[in-house]
């Protein structure tokens, strides 16, 4: 089961290292993981993704929840909360099919943000799985290079992680 | 006034109680061995620093102190990290202070640089960089706070050269301010009254006690449970002494080698009651097959102990004092249920004593060969009631468990989580620091004692008189009993040949060794090396493939036990 977490933590040395090695040092697997400072500068705030059953997800929040610099730690579940994922996508555009890729980008409300006479850059911005569903649109015309941010969430209503 | 950085760490130690510490010096922390040398905190100098961690771990597990070590940067702080993941596996309150090349120079690869708080990430609790001398008295109070809080573990400052010597006007702050950082002492009162009517209801309850139960000094506790329910009780290796061997309810050990009787009654049991222990996989063998027919109750301090390793039917997070005392005070307001439960629990304490009588632990004696299990009963038979025993790690550590009667708390001293062999000798020179009219013995097998034989020099230079009793079989020899039972007695690198002379060695350093090969001496040497007042090596030259049993094979439930013949 793919599972999202918000933890809140001490915007402090090494806290980076300490949730990321707690992951490797015990064989739990991160699909993906963002972190940036909140409103208050001393606490930062991440969001990973991660795979597991029941009982490993068990052990993933309670073995957050044991480090030192952690504040809050919130498994969410699939409605409780909204997810964004930005992505670049450098997708070949060449004579034919230039006004394709233009037709997905237009339909997917992304961006065009670099043109090149062989290549467009795309801006992508919503749900993980739309992203997916541009790339697979896109995937046919050529993608050069494609760099996604993992998705940051945030709980629906009063579901929130604030210190 | 102004406090230089070091002037500060020894003032904040002096404010948490610390009278004693373990290091070894060098040029990054040579600052605070300068102002070391007018303060009042005694400082004994090892000859390693992975000894003088396993020093500050035995004076930790003795006392219940928080134990204390120093170390340089670079070399002198990496051979800490043995030591620090023992403490580490055994949650050893422990505070340990590494010297960093100055904040200028860190990660420039600067002569004796290492990444101390990358490095010990994974094996200390937390860790601390101090990058601001104005950071330095709340991380003091900090770690000293989270190593002895919650569930107990080592904690590590990494101290540059420059902040050492900067300095500030000095306050210590008086609490801890810490969001993250909030362990659970008291139990939930609901959940340890569910608890109370689970153990009402049990017809075959068993107590299985761990290190946590040694940690929380609940001895008293167990006693009081056990006796008002009558029920029998297993402990880890890591709580022999926290429940009195010679007691009419006492199983022993569990597990690996445990005793036929308690890895009988876990695997009968209909009710497991852990307490402090954490499930490991030596204690469970095959997880499937684990007190299968059983309800489990955890009573643990930890919430990532819960459910980590079994399934559990009820959690009680807490500090186990207050949960057993609570648990305690449930059960007495229930006097007919517990008389009744008593009653019920007849035929499964017949069992048990079938089960004990049937299978005791045992071995077969010799006339013309030392038997290393026999050494260890007369050691126990000739020892003090309060003697503290250290081991190191391997066939002797299992027969320690197994033939010495252990009758009072913080009375045994292992690596228990880790296994580290060297741990014993120096675990038993702070033991011995701590208490220094006590009897400290080192029981060891020839191979673990060569890890840290040099530590001998310290025992010398401080008259620590340490007793070292070596089960000399020439072999690392529990891993020369897996090779003879499942690698077809492939000896592979487990044979040391070489004649070393242990009493020649003992000698070059200054203390006295005996040695004997002979039935009829062993209890001579021992008593002898008791009455000697100083360090004294023994070494008994014991039969040398003579195995640990009972013994579980790996891969296979507590129940299917090899026994002794
Ligand atoms: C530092 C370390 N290295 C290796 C091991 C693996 N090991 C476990 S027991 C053992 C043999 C110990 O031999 P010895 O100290 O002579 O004791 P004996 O088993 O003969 O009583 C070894 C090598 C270990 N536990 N610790």
């Amino acid at each position: 089961m793919k599972h999202t977490i918000s933890v809140l933590v001490e915007n402090e040395f090494g806290v980076l290292a300490r949730v990321s090695g707690l992951f490797s040092g015990r064989g739990f697997n991160i699909e993906s993981l963002s972190v940036a400072p909140t409103l208050e500068p001393d606490t930062s705030r991440m969001t990973i993704v991660t795979r597991g059953d029941d009982r490993v997800l068990e052990q993933i929040t309670k073995q957050l929840n044991k480090l030192i610099s952690t504040i809050k730690v919130v498994d969410f579940t699939d409605e409780e909360y909204v997810a964004r994922e930005l992505a670049l996508i450098k997708v070949t555009a060449e004579s034919e099919s230039r006004a394709e890729v233009l037709r997905i980008v237009d339909i997917f409300r992304a961006k065009v943000v670099d043109v090149t006479a062989r290549s467009y850059t795309v801006e992508m911005t919503g749900a993980p799985a739309k992203i997916d569903a541009v790339l697979q649109l896109l995937t046919p015309m050529g993608i050069k290079e494609v760099v996604r941010s993992g998705p940051v969430v945030i709980g629906r209503g009063a579901k929130g992680v604030t210190g | 006034m102004k406090l230089t950085g070091s002037q500060i760490l020894l003032e904040s130690l002096r404010l948490e109680g610390v009278d004693q510490v373990f290091g070894y010096p060098g040029g990054a922390v040579i600052n605070i061995y300068d102002d070391l040398y007018d303060s009042q905190i005694h400082h004994i100098l090892t000859r390693h620093e992975q000894a003088a961690v396993h020093a500050a771990d035995g004076y930790a597990r003795t006392t219940g102190k928080v134990g204390v070590v120093i170390a340089t940067s670079g070399p002198g702080a990496t051979n800490t990290v043995t030591g620090i993941a023992t403490a580490y596996m055994d949650s050893i309150p422990m505070v340990i202070i590494t010297g960093q090349v100055p904040t200028a120079l860190i990660g420039n690869d600067a002569f004796q640089e290492a990444d101390m708080c990358g490095i010990t990430r994974p094996c200390t609790k937390h860790n601390f960089l101090v990058q601001d001398i104005r950071d330095l008295p709340r991380m003091i109070k900090e770690a000293f706070y989270i190593a002895r809080t919650g569930r107990p573990g080592p904690v590590l400052i990494d101290l540059p050269k420059d902040i050492q010597v900067a300095s500030m006007k000095f306050v210590y702050p008086e609490a801890v301010k810490m969001r993250g950082y909030k362990p659970t002492v008291e139990g939930n009162e609901r959940q340890i009254g569910k608890a109370a009517q689970m153990i009402l209801k049990a017809k075959r309850p068993v107590l299985y006690v761990g290190g946590g139960a040694t940690l929380a000094n609940v001895t008293p506790e167990l006693l009081q449970l056990t006796e008002l329910l009558q029920v029998p009780v297993t402990t880890t290796l890591m709580a022999m002494a926290a429940f009195p061997g010679n007691h009419s309810l006492s199983l022993g050990m569990l597990g690996m080698h445990g005793t036929y009787s308690a890895n009988m009654a876990v695997t009968e049991c209909d009710l497991l009651v852990a307490v402090g222990a954490r499930f490991d996989d030596r204690v469970t063998g095959r997880i499937d097959a684990f007190a299968s027919k059983a309800k489990i109750i955890q009573f643990d301090i930890d919430p990532t102990s819960i459910r980590k390793n079994v399934r559990v039917d009820l959690p009680v997070v807490g500090d186990l004092k207050s949960v057993l005392n609570s648990l305690l005070t449930q059960l007495k307001g229930y006097p007919q249920e517990v008389s009744d439960m008593v009653h019920n629990s007849v035929n499964w304490r017949a069992d048990i004593s079938g089960w004990k009588a049937k299978h005791p632990l045992r071995y077969t004696s010799s006339e013309s060969v030392i038997k290393p299990q026999y050494v260890i009963e007369k050691l126990s038979e000739l020892s003090a009631a309060d003697a503290i025993i250290t081991t190191e790690v391997g066939q002797h550590q299992m027969w320690t468990a197994q033939f010495f009667q252990f009758r009072q708390p913080r009375t045994f001293l292992t690596s228990g989580g880790l296994g580290t062999m060297g741990y014993g000798l120096p675990a038993a020179l702070g033991a011995q620091v701590a208490f220094p009219k006590r009897q400290v013995i080192d029981i060891s097998g020839d191979g673990s004692f060569q890890m840290n034989s040099q530590e001998l020099a310290t025992l010398v230079q401080y008259r620590l008189p340490v007793k070292i009793a070596i089960l000399n079989n020439n072999y690392l020899g529990m891993v020369r009993q897996w090779q003879q039972l499942f690698f077809n007695k492939r000896y592979s690198q487990t044979c040391m040949e070489l004649p070393i002379d242990f009493v020649k060695l003992a000698e070059a350093y200054g203390a006295t060794g005996l040695r004997t090969d002979k039935v009829a001496d062993v209890e001579g040497v021992i008593t002898q090396a008791l009455e000697i007042d100083g360090p004294v090596l023994m070494e008994f030259k014991v039969c040398r493939e003579e195995n640990v049993l009972p013994m579980v094979p790996a891969g296979k439930g507590i129940h299917e036990m090899v026994l002794a013949s």
